[in-house]
This record gives C-alpha cells, structure tokens and sequence, in this order.
C-alpha cells in the first residue's frame, strides 16, 4: 500500500514538474532573449534556432529606455489609462452593484435583463460608431487617451456581476438595523458597505487596472496613426508584426520584459483577492 | 407608500397607461390639465418647487434640442439624405451626411421617447399629489424632495451616470449598427461623400447566397469553426484545469502553492506579451522549429500557422496554456468545498479514485459551476485576442470571401470587415448573427442548468 503510494506521487510529482516546464518556458525564453543584442555586430536581432544568447548584452533595454522610441511615453500611457479606468470603473461598479442589490425600483429587473441582452451584442461591432462618436469629443489620435479611458468607463455598469453577487451575500439586517438607527441609504452604502467589501474591491480594481495592458483592438484604432497615444499593447504588436520584425523581435522581448514584471508582481501581490472574486463570480454565474 | 403605488402603476400593461392618462385628465384638477402640456407646472403650483422646476427645464430642453438639432436629422431617416455631395467649379459641396441622419435620427427618437416616459411620470405625480392633498395630507417639503436622493430615491442618485453613459456608448451604437444592417453602408458609400439608404433584407439574403459573390460558404464555414473552436476551448480548458487541481490538491504533494503560483504567471503577464511570444515560438522560423530542425527530428519546418488543419489545432493547444491556469484557480476553491466525508464514506466502500471522481466530483463541479460554463462558452464564442493575437485568421484562403481565414472567428472576421475592408453592411450583419449565435445558446443552456435557481434565493 504504500509502495503504491510512493509511485502514485512520485508520478504526480513528475507530471507537475513537466507541466512547470511548459508553462514556464515561454516566459524562460522571453528573458533570455531579451539579453541577446540586435546589433548585427554583436549577434543578430530576430528569430534564430538557439535559446541562450551567445554574447549578454544589455542592447535592447538601452534602445528602449534611452529616448530612440516614444517607449516611455506609450508606457504612461497605458498607466495613466489603467490608473484612471481601475479607480472610475470600480466607483462605477460598486454604485451600479448596491443600487442594484438592496435597493427594488421600478424597471430593476428590466434593467439588468437589458444589460444582459447588450452584453451579448459583439464590442467590436460598435467600433466605428464610438470612434465617430470620440471624434466629436476630439478624442481620437492625439486625444485617444482620455478618450480610451471614457469608453471603457462609459460602458462598465455592465460588468456588476460579480460585486453584486458579492453584495447580495452581506446580510440585509446590517442595512435596515442602520436604517432604523435614523442612517440614509448613502450613509450606510459609504460607511457600512464598502468597508466591508474590501476583497470585492480590490478584485475589481485589479481586474479593471490589468485589461488596458492588453487592450490592442480599440486602442490601435482610436489611435491610428498617431505614435505618442499608442498605448504598449499597439506599439509592441507593431513591432512584432512591422515587416522588419527580425530585427526588432529582442526589442519586443525586452519590451514585453519591461512591461511584464510589475504587472506581474501587482497581481501576483493580490493574487488572493483575485482568486476570491473569480471563484465567488464562478459559482454564482 | 408613494413609491409602492409608483411601482405598481409602472407596472400595468399599455392599455392601462393609457386608461391612467386618460382618466387623469378627466377627473383632475385645472392645475393637473395644464400640466399634461407645460410639465410640472402642477407641482409647481403645489409648491414643489424644485420637482416643477426640473420637470420644466426638461420640457425646454427637450423643445430646444428638437428645433435647434433633433428634427432636421429625424425628419430625413426614412430616406438617410438625397442631397448628393457634388463638386461645383472645384469647390466640394457636401450635401447630406446618411452616417450623421441615422446616427442623430436614432438618439433623436430616444429622447423623444424618453420625453414621454417623463411626461407620463410628471401626470403621475400630478395625480398623486391632488390625492395626497384631498386625503388631507401634507405634501413632503422641498428639503425632503432634494435628500431623498440620497435614501429612498439612492438608486437614481447611483444609477444615472452608469445608464447614461450605457446609453451612450453602449446603447446608441448597437442600435446604429442594427440600423446599419439594413443599409448599403459599405466602401461604395461612405459618408459624407457618398448617400448610402435603406436596402431591406437584402444584406442577410447575401449571407446566405451560395455562389461566387455570396458570402453563404464562408459565412458557415466561419460559423462552423466557431463553434467547434468555443465547445474545445471550453470543454478541454475546464476539463484539464480540474485534473491539475486535484493533481496539486492531492494528500501527500508538497510544495502546493509553488505549483500554483507557477500556472498562475500565465494570468498575471499581459496576453499580448505572452501570446506574441508563443506565436513566434511556433513559427517557422521560430524556436521549436529550429530545435526539431536541429536534433534531426524533422527536415522541413512543421507549419504550425500556415497549414490550416495543423493551425487550429495548435491555437486550441495554445489555448489550454493559457486556460489551464484559470480553471485551476476556479476548481482549487469550488474542490475544497466538497465535504470530506463524502470521500470517506467511499472509500470504505471501496471505491478507487476514479470512481470517486465520477461520482462525487465531477456532478458537484458541473453542478457549481453550470453557470461559469456557460459564461466561458459564449466568451470563447467572441474570443478575440487568442486568435487574433496568434494567427489573425490566418491561413488565408482563396476560397473564402472578405480576407476570412481558415481560423477566423465570427468575431475577428467582423473585425476584419470593419476596420481592412470598411464592409460597414455586412459587418454589421455578422454582428447581428454573433449576438443570435450568443442569445440562443444562453437561453437553451440556461434553462437546462441545473443549479439555476432563484436570484432572491441569495439573500
């Protein structure tokens, strides 16, 4: 019996240790070639057949950061979008969430049937229409990154799925004890409910600050043309689809480097919170 | 006990709104008739001033926007403009402009229509008043009017700017590319130099013409692959995610939150890093190629991206990289809420571990997690930045129309369409059969879901 033990979790051990390989190889890969120069006297920039740079150079990190590209500028943008969406879209989803949890009004059901008919429309499908709409505002190309930030604002009522569900399991007595004690409905929502709703919040900020870092569809094209409003999800996939891409493919690497690490650090540090908020939305639907 | 009243007048069918208008006017008061054409003019009289106020800053809003702005687009929807723009002695003369008519003409017809649900509100609480007051009641002060926004009025407080901003960015485009579905609103006829009007049904009859210049093949060809990519993006993802938490949740594994922590890096790098990384790995110039090429093992690059069978299996492959992860998170919690002696009592039963996983788990999990499942599904449906990201539908094929490739989605073909072939129309269709595509597969699965229960159950 205990043999069989043995070999059973000496199996397991071996298949977890497979799965780290695959799942960390990319990543592996991704540094060490961010270490490879591009200049063709050191070693070559784009796609080889070998994993380990021959020479460690520091080439594509001092291309990034020394000015030669708008790098620095289409990083704060995408902080100054992610900055801005996290802290409007959760002051957003938390109104939408409590009005929606404890309060029944007239055309609440109609309203959150709505929403969910509208989610099911493609975002895409609105595309020329924002941007039209944006442009009116002056919010395109040179304006693109407020107005990035305004329609992904705009729009996120939509996404109180999981906050209210996060609400709805806060037991109403709180309230109407409250309430009884002569507090009105804003006063207990501010001073009961959202220090209560702290892992709720930190999940939703986190998930509103990661989406802009990836946000390529919409940003590429509010922005077209316009180098210095690309955030870095349209102007590295440029670089790694632009036709020179051999020679920028370390760039993208030590880009991509750059851009990783402390997105990556944020959630792992919040990675609890996370966790909570998607297995929490996973059950309740 | 005015807003229970509220609720349930609000909730009457048609005929009833008409019978309250109607009844209204009869019986109420000259203050009450004259409100039914200067809105809030009652209450005003009444002495609820700041209510009459607004109501009468609306109405004149509402007036000043329909003459200044609201008509002249309205009043032209039927025909979407018939004013060529013309080039007189080299000096360009725009005429109208069919993407400005329909787009203002449809917000137009919104306001309108919210105009009259204020209007219905304001004979309303004409009537609620002249009820309260013959009741002998007092009316609730101006003071009282304004703060109950923040207690039992909150949720219009909360909500306002949400739904506003729903509406306009959510609501007004998908009602303007609906409308767009019916126009010939393509390269041929862009505005303003071009007029593009009404076409009817014949955009959805295209869809699915079979022939040379219909678009009926690829239409289902890329519906096919949807489908197919959706039900195996879920379905492996949920199914190997499982696995790897209960390999990692197992008694006896140590080192469980460094194996955790490892899948969880996929989630926190930004997808486009990743994925872009991953697509070079498999191209054919790229790592794994060089190192198989290298060892001997193959002579010629595998096609990873170019051969169209082999790139749908390896993005499906790709994806269960990135979806592993998620599902492991997601089952780690759900599989710790399974009560232990459930197990237990199995074991003594004698029951070996697959048993216990087919009989105890898995109906759990699929219980719980019904819901998700679904919701995963119709993500994977619109899964934009996987396919995109990797092969952007390629490989392209000649045999299919509008630059669709062999691992388009409906979503990234939309795309296409929209923004490479400016195809506005049909576009504009796709997006229509995405959202039938959604809708129906939702309301099927949802209503055989198991674990649907009562939303109040919650509480």
């Amino acid at each position: 019996m205990k043999t069989k033990r043995m070999i059973g979790n000496a199996i397991s051990y071996l298949v977890l240790i497979i799965i780290s390989i695959v799942w960390l190889f990319p990543f592996f890969g991704l540094v060490l070639q961010s270490f490879r120069s591009y200049d063709p006297a050191v070693e070559y920039g784009g796609m080889v057949d070998y994993l380990i740079p021959k020479t460690f150079s520091l080439d594509n990190y001092r291309f990034i950061l020394s000015g030669e590209t708008n790098f620095l500028i289409w990083y704060k943008n995408t902080i100054i979008i992610a900055v801005f969406v996290s802290i409007l879209q959760t002051v957003i989803i938390l109104c939408v969430s409590y009005a929606l949890s404890r309060m029944r009004f007239a055309g609440r059901t109609f309203l959150m049937r709505f929403w969910l008919i509208l989610g099911m429309f493609p975002g895409f499908l609105t595309m020329i229409c924002l941007y039209f709409l944006l442009k009116q505002f002056g919010l395109t190309q040179a304006g693109a990154v407020p107005g990035l930030i305004l329609v992904s604002v705009a729009s996120s009522g939509m996404g109180y799925y999981v906050c209210k569900g996060y609400f709805d399991t806060i037991p109403k007595a709180l309230d109407e004890a409250a309430m009884i004690d002569g507090a009105s409905r804003a006063r207990v929502f501010l001073t009961m409910i959202i220090p209560m709703s702290k892992p709720i919040i930190i999940y939703t900020a986190l998930v509103a600050f990661m989406a802009p870092w990836c946000d390529y569809v919409f940003a590429s094209y509010v922005a077209f043309g316009h180098d210095s409003s690309f955030n870095v999800a349209v102007a590295m996939t440029r670089w790694v689809w632009t036709n020179d891409y051999q020679g920028y493919f370390t760039r993208f690497c030590a880009g991509g480097i750059l851009v990783a690490i402390p997105v990556t650090i944020l959630f792992m540090c919040l990675q609890k919170y996370y966790v909570e908020g998607v297995t929490g939305g996973a059950v309740k639907g | 006990m005015g807003k229970n009243k509220n609720r349930k007048t609000a909730g009457f069918p048609v005929t009833n709104v008409f019978a309250t208008v109607g009844s209204t006017f009869v019986t109420g008061d000259w203050k009450t008739k004259v409100s039914y054409l200067i809105l809030g003019f009652g209450q005003l009289l009444r002495g609820q001033i700041v209510k009459g106020l607004a109501y009468m800053l609306m109405e004149a809003g509402f007036i000043w926007y329909l003459v200044t702005f609201g008509l002249k687009y309205v009043s032209k929807i039927t025909t979407l403009g018939t004013v060529e723009t013309q080039k007189i002695s080299r000096k360009t003369v725009y005429g109208d402009n069919s993407f400005l008519i329909l787009l203002f003409g449809l917000l137009t017809l919104f306001i309108i229509l919210f105009f009259v649900v204020i209007w219905y509100m304001n004979i309303l609480e004409n009537r609620r008043e002249e009820e309260l007051i013959k009741a002998g009641k007092n009316l609730p002060s101006n003071k009282k009017v304004v703060l109950s926004l923040l207690d039992s009025n909150f949720d219009k407080t909360l909500l306002a700017l949400p739904v506003l901003g729903v509406f306009v960015f959510t609501v007004l485009p998908i009602a303007f590319m609906v409308c767009v579905a019916f126009t010939n609103y393509d390269k041929n006829h862009q505005a303003p130099t071009n007029l593009f009007t009404w076409v009817g049904f014949e955009n959805f009859k295209n869809l699915v013409t079979f022939g040379s210049s219909g678009f009926g093949v690829t239409f289902f060809k890329v519906l096919a692959w949807t489908l197919v990519w959706a039900l195996f993006a879920t379905f492996i993802d949920y199914f190997l995610g499982m696995a790897v938490a209960i390999l990692i949740n197992k008694k006896g594994i140590k080192f469980k939150k460094l194996w955790r922590t490892i899948l969880v890096i996929t989630i926190a790098v930004p997808q486009f890093v990743s994925l872009l990384y991953v697509m070079k790995m498999f191209a054919n110039d790229g790592l794994i190629n060089g190192y198989l090429i290298k060892w001997g093992w193959i002579n010629s690059p595998i096609p990873f991206w170019t051969n169209p069978m082999l790139a749908r299996v390896t993005i499906i492959v790709v994806n269960i990289w990135i979806g592993i992860p998620y599902l492991m998170l997601i089952a780690t919690g759900l599989l710790m809420n399974i009560p232990e002696d459930l197990y237990e009592s199995a074991r003594i039963d004698g029951a070996n571990g697959w048993q216990m996983f087919k009989s105890i788990t898995l109906p759990y999990m699929l219980f719980v997690t019904g819901p998700f499942l679904l919701t995963q599904f119709t993500g994977n449906l619109n899964n934009f930045n996987v396919i995109y990201l990797l092969t952007q539908g390629k490989p392209q094929s000649m045999s299919l129309v509008e630059n669709a490739g062999s691992t388009d989605l409906l979503i990234t073909w939309l795309y296409k369409m929209t923004v490479n072939n400016t195809n506005y129309r049909m576009a504009a269709v796709i997006g229509i059969m995405v959202f039938i595509v959604t809708a129906v597969t939702s309301l099927v699965v949802y209503n055989m879901l198991p674990s649907v229960k009562d939303e109040e159950g919650f509480q």
